[in-house]
């Protein structure tokens, strides 16, 4: 019975009767309510309806509760039962063979039960299965009780002088800020368990031989100088924003002090459109369209050079993937960042100082360039800080046309790695979970966190301070 | 403060503080519209040099949108258009092969709310010569600058700390600088489009000192919602209304015998 109790689809089941318990609890309290009116007397201090909603809060907080403990510690406790009744054969077990042990079982289970010739193992997922099924059982009954219990106690409440409509408001703020708090709890998370894996790693490998070596193999030897992938990403994001600084910012320019209205509601939405595109496409496109042409200018460049006699050999390395081709492609990509957030600032900029200018006799060029640049400067570089933070996060480009060797060179026609095409890498295939290989990715992924974090609160600031000078 | 004649900044004659007698600016059937929609009638109004004229009126009279044709601002406005012909010198600044670049030149202007630009007290009132080559070195630029604040009155309090954004003065403060601004760039008229509305009376009292100081030198026009202040700082006025030119005359004439009942029931407070 117990193990039968074990195969409950628990979600569909915690879902029906959170669903029948608040709507249940809705309508006795409402029509608790409502018996009051028709029976004459006071008037209500609330509507019947707030009456329903506060017994249906009731109603759902209990199991709601019930079924939180649940997800956390229900594997946890059935799997501590059943260690404490294992035989005295596993007590030779280390406590991480016997912890794998523990999973595979807890796997088993979830497929159903085990069906095959090891005794051994059938007995225990069988028991495990059993202590499974009378947690849920439990975790249903405790839910049932709280929940009958809750609607018991809020129905009492129902009177004319109760106050169930402030009560109401209060339940749903509290809920929104639970909605708040589940974004912050899962950033916090993250991050710890970032810092937690990072810890590892650098528990293994020394943090300055990570931070300033400049060999990096961590995928047949253990070599874990990650040098030139902070080079190969700040290379690409540096020929990015080459392309994308000036494009994004006389776009920027153009739109807001030139265009007219109509151009701008057209011209814009299309250039922010590129943000949209999803980036696999601009990797393909990077790899089969942009890639070979800086391969062929590259080998036009070294012949050219050999002719002339400038050279006996080649310059460049014409390789196949490049840091020119992603870069080029990624500077596209980035380019609505810093149009678009420039465009408003400039627009920001009050009239008055255009205005001013232009009665000093400036010219529009004048204005712009020595009233209104300066004027939108701080919000300009904040626009470009959140571009290049984009722009060393982006991952799908680079793998596709940056390349996987991790090499610090300054031509951009060879290949180039970065952090972000190391930690797909490092993830992808057979991991164990246990190796620094596998550990180093979280170590990177500290780094391009705290380096994108970094410029984010530095382009916030400079915003926000932006928009107190002028508002 | 300075009250010495200097050919390099005033405008032209000489400070004998008379007003003088022939038109600075002649404006005839000047209308404006705003996408089609007429803003300003047929205005036809001469403006004397070496004297304060102020345009009065009820808000959305178009003193504003009259004042802005006079150094053709109205053209940074979308879909705004002006006909008429306005003198200045003997040409028509309106007409097509006239630079409103120069003209704004020759036209400074100060605005309802300060708008110092984003930049030092000192580079604020270096802007204008240096963008139209006034000056040849450093020392002709200082020259200038001092020469600016003082004739705006500024100079005493701001000094010690030129290298400060100009947005670091008060409000009082700022409108001089803007009125030590428009000076700089030497021109011959200066419109004012309600100077003091964004002031308390302190700060009023010593701008409108400053336009009578200035008057002895330049062509001022000044729009005002104030008929204490165009009384107290004017020698001419006009009143506007609905768009048209109701009235024109001198200052005193226009308050104690107006010849229209409009003018008369404004500057009575009967409305407006
Ligand atoms: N930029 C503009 N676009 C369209 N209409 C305008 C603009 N500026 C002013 N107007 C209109 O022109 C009329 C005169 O305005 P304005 O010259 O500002 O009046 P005043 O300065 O006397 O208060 C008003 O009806 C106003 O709505
Ligand atoms: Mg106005």
């Amino acid at each position: 019975m117990a193990q039968e109790l074990g195969q409950l689809p628990m979600g569909w089941l915690l879902t029906a009767l959170i669903v029948i318990v608040v709507a249940s609890g809705f309508s006795i309290g409402r029509i608790r309510a409502e018996r009051y009116l028709i029976a004459g007397g006071q008037k209500f201090h609330s509507r019947g309806n707030y009456h329903g909603y506060y017994v249906a809060m009731w109603g759902f907080i209990p199991p709601l509760l019930v079924a939180g403990l649940y997800v956390l510690f229900a594997k946890p406790t059935a799997l501590g039962l059943l260690s404490s009744e294992l035989p005295e054969a596993f007590h030779t077990l280390s406590s991480a063979e016997l912890q794998s042990y523990l999973e595979s079982v807890a796997n088993a289970a979830a497929m159903g039960g085990y069906s095959g010739s090891d005794l051994v193992f059938a007995t225990v997922t069988g028991r495990y299965l059993e202590l499974w099924g009378s947690l849920k059982g439990a975790t249903l009954a405790l839910m049932l009780a709280g929940a009958v219990t809750g609607i018991m106690y809020a129905r009492r409440k129902v009177s004319p002088a109760f106050r169930a409509r402030l009560r109401v408001e209060r339940g749903a703020e509290a809920f929104l800020f639970l909605c708040a708090a589940i974004a912050i709890a899962t950033t916090v998370g993250i991050v710890a368990s970032l810092l937690y894996e990072s810890l590892r790693f650098f528990a293994e490998v020394p943090f300055t031989d990570f931070l300033f070596g400049t060999r990096w193999n961590a995928q047949t030897s253990a070599e874990f100088g990650a040098l030139p992938l902070f080079f190969g990403t700040f290379m690409i994001a540096l020929i990015a924003m080459l392309v994308a600084a000036p494009v994004g910012l006389f776009s920027a320019i153009y739109l807001s002090e030139y265009a007219s209205v109509r151009t701008r509601r057209y011209v814009k939405p299309l250039l922010e459109m590129l943000a949209g595109i999803p980036t696999v496409v601009y990797g393909f496109f990077a790899l089969l369209v942009i890639a070979p042409a800086v391969r062929a200018s590259a080998l036009g460049i070294n012949s050219f050079l050999i002719e002339l006699g400038a050279a006996n050999g080649p310059v460049l390395a014409a390789q196949p993937t490049s840091a020119l081709a992603a870069g080029l492609v990624m500077g596209v990509m980035v380019i609505p960042f810093v149009s678009s957030l420039s465009d408003d600032v400039i627009n920001a900029v009050p009239d008055s100082l255009r205005d001013g200018a232009f009665a000093m006799g400036a010219t529009k060029s004048e204005t712009i360039k020595q009233i209104i640049l300066p004027a939108a400067l701080p919000g300009i570089v904040a626009s470009m800080l959140l571009a290049v933070s984009r722009a060393i996060g982006e991952t799908m480009i680079v793998v596709m046309a940056a390349g996987q060797r991790a090499r610090i060179s300054f031509d951009p026609s060879t290949d180039l790695t970065t952090i972000t095409v190391q930690i797909v890498a490092l993830l992808t295939g057979e991991t164990e979970f246990d190796s620094p290989k596998t550990l180093s990715a979280f170590a990177l992924g500290l780094v391009l966190f705290v380096v994108t974090l970094i410029f984010n609160l530095i382009a916030l600031r400079v915003v926000q301070r932006y928009r107190d000078k002028y508002e | 403060m300075d009250t010495t004649y200097d050919p390099a900044l005033a405008g032209e004659g000489a400070d004998d503080g008379q007003p003088l007698l022939y038109p600075r600016i002649d404006c005839r059937d000047v209308s404006v519209f705003y996408s089609g929609k007429q803003a300003v009638f047929d205005v036809s109004l001469p403006v004397f040099d070496r004297s304060v004229t102020a345009l009065i009126g009820p808000s959305g009279c178009g003193k504003s949108t009259f004042l802005r044709c006079l150094n053709r601002m109205n053209d940074t406005i979308d879909g705004a258009k002006v006909t008429g012909e306005i003198f200045m010198d003997g040409e028509n600044i309106n007409s097509s092969h006239i630079d409103p670049v120069l003209l704004r030149s020759r036209v400074g202007m100060v605005f309802q709310k300060p708008n110092p630009f984003p930049k030092s007290i000192y580079d604020n009132i270096a802007y204008g010569p240096r963008i139209h080559g006034l000056v040849d070195d450093r020392q002709e630029l200082d020259a200038i600058v001092e020469k600016s604040l003082r004739r705006a009155g500024l100079w005493e309090e701001v000094k010690d700390r030129l290298g400060q954004p100009g947005t670091s003065l008060s409000g009082g403060q700022q409108q001089r600088l803007c009125i030590a601004r428009a000076i700089a760039v030497r021109p011959e008229v200066i419109l004012m489009d309600e100077p003091c509305s964004s002031l308390d009376p302190i700060a009023t009292a010593r701008i409108e000192e400053l336009i009578d100081e200035l008057r002895k030198r330049y062509c001022i026009v000044i729009v005002t919602h104030s008929m204490q202040q165009a009384a107290r700082v004017s020698q001419r006025t006009a009143f506007f209304h609905l768009g048209h030119l109701v009235e024109m005359g001198d200052t005193d004439q226009i308050f104690t015998s107006p010849r229209e009942r409009r003018t008369e029931d404004y500057i009575t407070g009967r409305f407006g």
